[in-house]
C-alpha cells in the first residue's frame, strides 16, 4: 500500500515484466497449476485455456479494484470468490449465446478458470490494492505470462507426445490461422505418456529448471558487469 | 440501513454481514439477468447443433420435414428414447437416435443414422472422453473410422463380424487403442438390434402415430 502511495503513477514496465516474467503466475508463483496440467496435451489447448483466463484476470481485476474501497479485509476473501465465480459463469454463458463456435472449442476450458487460484491470488495481492487502470493491465500481464507457459508447456508435450504442433488450430483461431498446424514427426506413433498427465509434471519440471538456470546465468552476467564496472570508475 | 450522517463502523460484524450478503445478492441477481439475457440464444444454439448433427447422419434428401419437430419418444425398456424422425410425405424414410457404449475413460455418445431397412446412412460421436490422441480418432474430424459403418447392417456383415479385428471382427482398432472402437462398434450393434426389435415403432407412419395421440 505504501508502495502506491508514494508512487501516484503506476510503474507500467515493471507490472509488465512481473507478469511475464520475473512473477510469472506459473514459473515464479508455482499457482494455476491443476488447470495447466489438465489442458496442455496441445499447444492449441493451452493458447485457448491461456486466453480465457486473460479475459477474466483482467475483469476481476478492473471489478476488485473498483470496489476495493468498500470491501474490509475481513470478508474480502469470500467477496473475490464470488466475483471470480460470477465473472466466469456470465463469460461461459455470454460466449455460449454469441460466440458459440468459440464457445464449442473453449467451454471445456471456461468452468476451470474458477480453480485457477492465480487470479484470486492477483486480486488480493495486486488489484485490491491499485487504481483500476493499473489493476487491469497488470490482469492482462499476468494473463500473458500465463499463456506464454500454457503455449511453451502445450507444445512441448504436443511435439514430443504426438509429432505435431498446434494441431486444430483453425477450430479454435479460424481457418485463416490453419498454416500454423504442422506436422513435424510424419506417421509418428506417439509418446502416449507425455500427453496423459504425468508428462505434464515432467515438462513442468524442464521448464522450471530452464527458467532458473537462465535466471541464474542473466544474475551472474550482471554480477560480472558491475564488477567489472567498479575497477574501471575507481 | 446506516444513515449518511455519522461515519460507518466498518469493523463491525453488522457491516460485514450486510457486506458479504449484499455482494451475493448482487451477484444472484445478475447471474439471473445472465440466465433470461442468454437463454434463448443458447437454446436456439443448441438446436443448431443437434440439427447439424442430424444432417451429417440423415442426408438432405430422404425428407422434407423439421427434424426436431417430428420427434417420436420411444420406451425401450430402460428408459426414454428420443428419435428424429425423417419424413418423406407421411412414411418414415429414415430415423436417427443416440445410442451409448462404454469406452475406456467414460460413456461415448454415438448419434446413428437408419433408414427405414436398417441400414447405416451414418454415426457420429457426439460425446466422448477418450484418451487424446489415441482414442479421438473416432472423431469424424480426426480420421475417416467412424465412416466405415456407413451402409452397414445387421446382417451386412453377419453378427458375429461386429467387432473389432481383434476380436475376428471386419472394423479396425487404432494402434494403442482397442477399448475405444470396440465400445463404439458395440454402441452402434446396440443400436441397430433396439431398432431391429422394435423396427414397428421407429418407422410407424406420422399418420398412425397422430391417431395413436388422439
Amino acid at each position: 500500500m505504501t508502495e502506491a502511495d508514494k508512487k501516484p503513477t503506476p510503474d507500467w514496465s515493471r507490472i509488465a515484466r512481473e507478469g511475464i516474467w520475473d512473477n510469472n503466475v506459473v514459473m515464479a508463483q508455482s499457482l494455476a497449476l491443476c488447470p495447466l496440467l489438465a489442458v496442455t496435451g496441445t499447444a492449441t489447448n493451452g493458447l485457448g485455456l491461456g486466453l480465457a483466463s486473460t479475459v477474466v484476470m483482467v475483469l476481476s481485476g478492473l471489478l476488485v479494484s473498483l470496489l476495493r474501497g468498500i470491501i474490509t479485509p475481513q470478508v474480502r476473501i469470500p467477496v473475490f470468490v464470488l466475483i471470480i465465480a460470477l465473472l466466469v459463469t456470465l463469460v461461459d454463458l455470454g460466449m455460449n449465446a454469441w460466440m458459440h463456435d468459440l464457445h464449442r472449442v473453449l467451454g471445456l476450458f471456461i468452468p476451470l478458470i474458477v480453480t485457477n487460484c492465480a487470479i484470486l491470488g492477483r486480486a488480493e495481492s495486486f488489484a485490491s490494492r491499485q487504481a483500476p487502470l493499473a489493476a487491469m493491465f497488470d490482469g492482462l500481464m499476468m494473463g500473458v505470462g500465463f499463456t506464454l507457459v500454457l503455449v511453451a508447456l502445450g507444445a512441448m508435450r504436443e511435439v514430443i507426445g504426438s509429432g505435431t504442433l498446434f494441431a486444430d488450430a483453425s477450430l479454435l483461431l479460424g481457418e485463416s490461422l490453419s498454416w500454423l498446424e504442422v506436422t513435424l514427426i510424419p506417421d509418428y506413433r506417439g509418446f502416449l505418456l507425455m500427453i496423459l498427465p504425468p508428462g505434464g509434471f515432467i515438462a513442468m519440471g524442464l521448464l522450471l529448471a530452464g527458467k532458473r538456470l537462465l535466471d541464474r546465468r542473466l544474475a551472474a552476467r550482471r554480477e560480472a558487469k558491475a564488477a567489472s564496472a567498479l575497477p574501471a570508475g575507481a | 440501513m446506516s444513515t449518511v450522517a455519522g461515519p460507518i463502523d466498518r469493523d463491525r460484524v453488522g457491516y460485514q454481514a450486510v457486506l458479504l450478503g449484499g455482494f451475493a445478492m448482487i451477484a444472484a441477481a445478475m447471474l439471473v439477468m445472465g440466465d433470461i439475457a442468454t437463454r434463448a440464444a443458447i437454446e436456439q444454439r443448441r438446436a443448431e447443433d443437434l440439427l447439424a448433427s442430424l444432417a451429417q447422419v440423415i442426408p438432405a434428401d430422404l425428407y422434407d420435414n423439421d427434424l426436431l419437430a417430428d420427434t417420436l419418444r420411444l420406451d425401450t425398456g430402460d428408459g426414454e428414447l428420443i428419435v428424429y424422425r425423417a419424413l418423406e410425405g407421411l412414411d418414415v424414410s429414415a430415423v436417427a437416435f443416440e445410442t451409448v457404449g462404454q469406452g475406456y475413460a467414460g460413456p461415448i455418445q454415438v448419434l446413428l443414422g437408419l433408414d427405414s431397412r436398417g441400414r447405416i446412412l451414418g454415426a457420429r460421436v457426439l460425446s466422448h472422453t477418450e484418451t487424446p490422441g489415441l482414442g479421438d480418432k473416432i472423431e469424424v474430424d480426426r480420421d475417416d473410422w467412424i465412416l466405415s459403418f456407413d451402409g452397414k447392417s445387421l446382417g451386412e456383415p453377419p453378427a458375429e463380424h461386429w467387432a473389432v479385428k481383434k476380436d475376428g471382427g471386419d472394423f479396425d482398432q487404432f494402434s494403442g487403442a482397442t477399448i475405444t472402437p470396440r465400445a463404439v462398434v458395440r454402441a452402434v450393434k446396440d443400436g441397430l438390434e433396439l431398432f431391429a426389435a422394435q423396427r414397428d415403432a421407429f418407422t410407424a407412419s406420422a399418420v398412425q402415430q397422430t391417431a395413436m395421440d388422439e
